[in-house]
Parts: C-alpha cells; structure tokens; sequence
C-alpha cells in the first residue's frame, strides 16, 4: 500500500520517499558485543548501507569494555569481497592524558600509534582498561568511502579510563585506495571485546 | 490503528516509526539572559537525561560573558539537580593562535582547568573575553549518562576569542570521566565569575 498526497508518492512499498524529511544522520546498523572476537560492517549484510549511499559515514562508540586489560580498540577496512582487512594507510595520533593521582600529566603526538603505509590494524584507542567500571567511548569518522578516485580519509576522538588515567586520543589519516571501501572491521588489539556498542551512522 | 505499508509499520499506536526525523533529537533550548547558571534536569522542564539515549549532545552558541575573562564551565549531578558535584578525572589542552600573526601560537596541556578526582566544575574554555562580539561556541558528547555500571566519559570542544589583553582564537579541548557509577541526571552549565550574559545551549539525543 502507498500513501499518495496531492499526487506525491509519500511512502510506498514501505520505503519513505526522499522527499520525506527524515533528518540528515540516519542510524544504520547497531552492533552489540558479547564477548565478540570483532564486530565487522559489511555493504549489503545485514541491512548495513557502506557505499554511496552517504559521503560520509559516523561510528559511534557507546561504552566499550576490553575482555583483556590494556588493549588497543582497533579498526581496518577492505575492498569488494576481500576479508584480510590489511588496507594501506597513513595517519596520525596524538593524546593527552592525566591521572587521578594528580602527578602526572602529557599531551604529544604517539609516535607509536600511527603509520607510515602500513596495513596493520589502525589503533584508535590505546591501553583501554578492563575494570568492571572502565570502557572507552568515542567517534570515527570516513569520508566518501566509496570513492574510486580519491584516497579514503577518516578522523577518531576517543576517550577512555585506564589505570585511574584519563586518556583522549585523537587519530587520523588516510586509507591509501582509490578503490571503494565495502567493509570495515573493529577488535581489540588481543582479546575480545567483552560487551559494548558500535554504532553505524550515515550522514547526508 | 497502524498503517502498514507492503509489510512495513510505518505508524503504531500514534507514533512513527525510527524511519522518521533521523537520529539525532533535538530536546531542550535554554536561553541565557543575564542568568547565574543554565541547568538541564532529567524529568524538567521535557529535559530527557536518562536511559532513553546512548549519547547526549550539548551545543553551545554565542556565549556571551558579563565578565572579562573568566571561565565557562560545567559539572554533573546524581541527585536530580541537588548538589552538581561529581568527581571527575580529565585532560585539557588547547591551541592558542593571536591575531597579531607575529606572535608565536601555542598549542599546550593546560595543568591549571584539568581535574584530578575533583568535584569542581570542569573548565570548557578560560580567558572568555566579554566585548561585545566576543563569545564561545561548542561541543559537549556526554556518554551513557545513565549506567550504573560505567563512569560517564564526556569530550568537549569549544573554542572562543580571548579577552583584549591578547585577542586570539583559543580552541580548548576537554575531556574525562565523571568517576560515578551512580546515573547522571543532571548537568549545569555557569561562568566562574559574573553571569552568563547571552548565548543559547541546545540538549540533543543521539539514538
């Protein structure tokens, strides 16, 4: 059935038509992990939307809790069907940090947390803790990940508590493609991600 | 009565489905007008500042000082409003550019706005200038403020024009941890010194 007004098609087939205001960041897919190895974004699984659909796509991370003390949350991406998810990119990262003991502070670029065309998994949370109350929160953000003719930025801000540490690291960079992103894959650094949410937005 | 469209619900019991009105809601607007602090309570005023959503969103525009450089700052509260005095561990740091290009611009931890297990309020910017086209405008994400397992991370970014003494563009960035596994249900934002004089702070819900 369809909802027709004054001869505009409003909705029809259950779909809204893209005249319809729907907001211009549109909620994609939740992931929830429980006790989950990686927690991955595929175009066209499982009602996730990873192509042109958007030019810029927002992850939104709600509480996410390290089964293993000290690790790095992670993320790496891959192209068509492939699944060994060893893009190549170079980034930047820098944090600033500070302790509840109040005797210890920092703020500089982490020359361990980047790369220089690299295909690791790229950390965009470092030394998260595992304490019942600990988890880190955050965003990461890729633009135009289908693009086939420009390389594929992206932009983090995370925030996490480790040790009595307030930890905000920032991280950004490029995935060095011209071939259209399909998939993205999140995981701790080892270990698995004990329980939190990883939310996939689209933004028009 | 539901209307149904080829198997899609896309009205129920008077509400639309999550296909309308995208994911961010807006939620409350408070307006500043010579006023001592703005305060957003869960349950007031149609404030929502519970479980209903994951991530919250304050923005701030056009903040507007009665007093030269001062502070503009924020605290949290488990108590519905009552006392905002949650202990908080956090960072700050912020670029310093002035608008004399000769000058050298500084990019620094700021050691003297972070807190270490303190119950203050938490600086967003300092130095706010209060001539008449000097203001603040921002971001503040407050994380699942309703856990009861969780602290409450937040981040904010916030940038302002410093006061005449040395005008410049200053963009602080803070962020932390309210060290509470208690709800949230609370926050006020207010100036150091003097009241906030004009400015508008906007409450979103992310679903």
């Amino acid at each position: 059935m369809g909802v027709i007004s004054n001869g505009t098609t409003l909705l029809d087939a259950g779909a809204l038509d893209s005249g319809v205001p729907t907001g211009a960041m549109t909620l994609i897919k939740t992931l929830t992990a429980s006790s989950s190895a990686t927690l991955d974004f595929l175009n066209g699984a499982s009602s996730v939307v990873f192509d042109d659909t958007y030019k810029e796509y927002l992850f939104k991370f709600i509480n996410i809790h390290p089964a293993t003390d000290v690790r790095n949350l992670t993320f790496q991406v891959d192209t068509g069907t492939n699944t060994n998810y060893n893009q190549t990119m170079t980034t930047t990262q820098f944090n600033a940090q500070a302790n509840e003991a109040d005797d210890s502070t920092g703020l500089g670029y982490n020359a361990s947390g980047d790369q220089a065309q690299g295909s690791a998994f790229q950390s965009i949370m470092d030394r998260v803790g595992n304490d019942a109350d600990s988890c880190v929160v955050g965003t990461l953000t890729i633009f135009n990940p289908s693009s086939s003719v420009f390389a594929k930025h992206f932009m983090a801000t995370c925030q996490a508590e480790q040790t009595a540490e307030s930890r905000q690291f920032f991280t950004a960079g490029y995935v060095n493609t011209t071939t259209a992103l399909t998939r993205i894959r999140f995981k701790m650094s080892s270990g698995n991600i004990d329980s939190g949410l990883i939310k996939m937005y689209g933004i028009v | 009565m539901a209307l149904i469209s080829n198997g899609t619900t896309i009205f129920d019991a008077g509400a639309m489905a999550s296909g309308f009105g995208g994911s961010m809601t807006f939620i409350k607007k408070l307006t500043a007008s010579n006023s001592g602090t703005l305060s957003f309570v869960n349950g007031a005023s149609n404030v929502v500042l519970d479980g209903t959503y994951k991530e919250y969103l304050f923005t701030f525009n056009n903040i507007h000082p009665v007093t030269n450089g001062t502070l503009f700052h924020w605290n949290m509260s488990i108590d519905g409003g009552t006392n905002y005095n949650v202990q908080k561990t956090t960072t700050t740091f912020r670029p310093f550019h002035y608008e004399t290009a000769s000058d050298t611009p500084e990019w620094a931890y700021a050691t003297d706005q972070d807190l270490a297990n303190g119950t203050g309020f938490q600086t967003l910017v300092q130095g706010l200038g209060n001539a008449n086209d000097e203001n603040s405008s921002g971001t503040l994400q407050l994380f699942n403020p309703s856990s009861t397992t969780f602290v409450k991370h937040f981040m904010s970014s916030v940038n302002m024009q410093h006061t005449s003494s040395a005008p410049a563009s200053v963009n602080w960035n803070a962020a932390g941890y309210g060290n509470t596994t208690s709800a949230v249900n609370a926050v006020q934002f207010k100036m150091a010194s003097g009241n906030i004089d004009a400015g508008v702070i906007c409450l979103y819900g992310i679903a």
